[in-house]
């Protein structure tokens, strides 16, 4: 067992755990958009940074992929963190300003402005599609391809892929089109932010029997019409 | 098959996966790009997922999925280099050649991209074609430094005017310097290339000084004995259809830097040779 210091709070854990795994433990919230229970701890998204360390020592990391350490000071909450934080969320609302999932992120955690050029893009390369469909799907059907700037997350050469079984996981895990998936329950989507998404299967027919939690089709493209996939 | 020999595999994957790049490598230097066909291969053969080659394949600025021009034109836009002017050479590159950055002429002549940092800033702006830099380009040199990749290479510089001379020679098939500056001899960097007689296969190399006639090679040659000279980049047969005027066996030609054909005997011990400037004037 190794035992730490979580704001102020002595807690022992099993040697392994995560510093994200051990503040959840004892009830403080660590927001996060990259990690889901049974996936690699992949560190993309940045949100759940914490400090460690004390006095000029003092570092941000992501609590997500550190492991717990004896006798390790950690502040979950402190004023770098607070800010830290926020940017992250700016910048992540900048990107992709129509997810429901970082406009309910910006809500919590306050921030009012955005300060950087709107993108609209449809993804925010946490991985997690990418580590569902090879960890729990077994499929390695999509995964990164170029870098940098063009980094983008797809299936290879943007074909339709010979493993993929269309089990839409990807979809199910995405933290930027969860709106998209949740349209069918029309109570969870009443704020019409999904207007703003130009579906990503459209201009790629080559997705014939894609699997989309859509109906009807391409209801998250209200303006063009349905692409005759999919119930209608 | 992809006809791509990749000795010692290992069965362990992390092995298999350690030799991506290399099989890769070896794709491109074989195609001059990585054909989609090719990486699905290498993907059931090495047991490689396509998406894990995929990603490599796209990382990688020295990979190509799109087949590559002959010639391949790169302009420096690092912070030096734009600083001082290169996004309008880019510009006008683009224009001359009617493509964009990192697309291939529609005759597939040219490959025009950009890079990052050449690492010569104080040269700058630079022009890269085939390996050739050119500094301190300005707008007006571009068309120039075009047409001169178009008439290769070799007619650019003029020869020193020397009575003795080292010569540099590059293949007439590939245009790549058959020059070897690891190996020295009479002071100066050796012509090597590939021989092939009986059934032995190997190195050989000779004085790159004009007139000398000292050879080294990796099996000792028989006197009279005819060998078959190979470029060691393009594996092409150095031969060119004229025969010794002592000995009649093969000429060997090789094109010179600076201009014309040199061609040497292919007969072990003769002194055949012969150098033709093609018009350039020599002391």
């Amino acid at each position: 067992m190794i035992s730490l210091n979580i704001n102020g709070l002595d807690v022992s854990v099993e040697e392994g755990t995560t510093l994200l795994e051990a503040a959840k433990f004892l009830g403080f919230p660590i927001p996060t958009l990259c990690h889901m229970e049974g996936l690699e701890p992949y560190g993309a998204c940045r949100l759940c940074v914490v400090e460690i360390g004390e006095g000029a020592g003092a570092k941000l990391v992501t609590s997500c992929t550190y492991p717990a350490q004896e006798g390790l000071k950690v502040r979950t909450t402190s004023k770098r963190v607070a800010k830290a934080r926020k940017m992250i969320i700016e910048l992540l609302l900048a990107s992709s300003p129509q997810s429901k999932t970082i406009q309910d992120l910006a809500a919590k955690y306050e921030v009012k402005q955005q300060r950087f050029r709107q993108e609209f893009e449809d993804c925010i390369l946490c991985g997690l599609c990418v580590r569902m469909c090879e960890e729990q799907m077994v499929a390695k059907a999509i995964g990164f391809r170029g870098r940098g700037q063009e980094r983008s997350i797809g299936t290879p050469f943007d074909k339709k892929s010979d493993v993929c079984r269309l089990c839409g996981g990807c979809m199910f895990v995405c933290p930027v089109c969860t709106l998209r998936c949740t349209y069918n329950e029309p109570d969870k989507a009443i704020c019409g932010a999904c207007s703003n998404i130009s579906a990503p299967c459209l201009d790629k027919d080559k997705f014939d029997d894609m699997m989309c939690y859509l109906d009807p089709c391409a209801a998250c493209e209200i303006e063009k019409q349905p692409c005759g996939k999919g119930g209608k | 098959m992809t006809n791509i020999n990749v000795t010692d595999l290992e069965n362990s994957s992390k092995q298999k996966k350690g030799r991506l790049i290399p099989i890769l490598d070896q794709i491109q230097a074989k195609f001059g790009y990585l054909p989609e066909e090719e990486l699905r291969q290498v993907s059931t053969e090495y047991g490689i997922s396509l998406v894990d080659i995929y990603g490599v394949a796209t990382f990688y600025r020295a990979f190509s999925l799109k087949p590559r021009g002959k010639h391949l034109i790169s302009v420096c836009l690092g912070t030096a280099c734009h600083v001082r002017g290169g996004p309008t050479i880019a510009k006008e590159i683009e224009q001359q050649l009617n493509v964009k950055a990192g697309e291939t002429t529609a005759d597939k002549e040219f490959t025009f991209e950009t890079v990052n940092c050449l690492g010569a800033c104080a040269l700058g702006p630079i022009v890269v074609i085939d390996g050739h830099y050119f500094s301190s380009v300005k707008v007006k040199d571009v068309k120039g430094i075009i047409e001169t990749a178009q008439n290769g290479f070799d007619k650019i510089d003029s020869v020193s005017d020397q009575k003795v001379f080292p010569i540099e020679v590059s293949c007439a098939r590939c245009n790549h310097s058959l020059m070897d500056s690891r190996h020295i001899v009479d002071g100066h960097a050796v012509i090597k290339v590939t021989i092939s007689f009986g059934n032995k296969h190997g190195w050989l190399v000779l004085s790159s000084v004009y007139g000398r006639d000292k050879v080294e090679s990796q099996y000792k040659i028989p006197d009279e004995q005819i060998v078959q000279m190979f470029c060691p980049h393009c594996h092409s047969e150095l031969i060119g259809g004229t025969t010794c005027s002592e000995c009649v066996a093969p000429m060997v030609p090789m094109i010179v830097k600076g201009g014309g054909v040199v061609q040497i005997c292919s007969r072990s011990g003769c002194k055949g040779h012969l150098l033709d400037l093609g018009g350039a004037s020599i002391g």
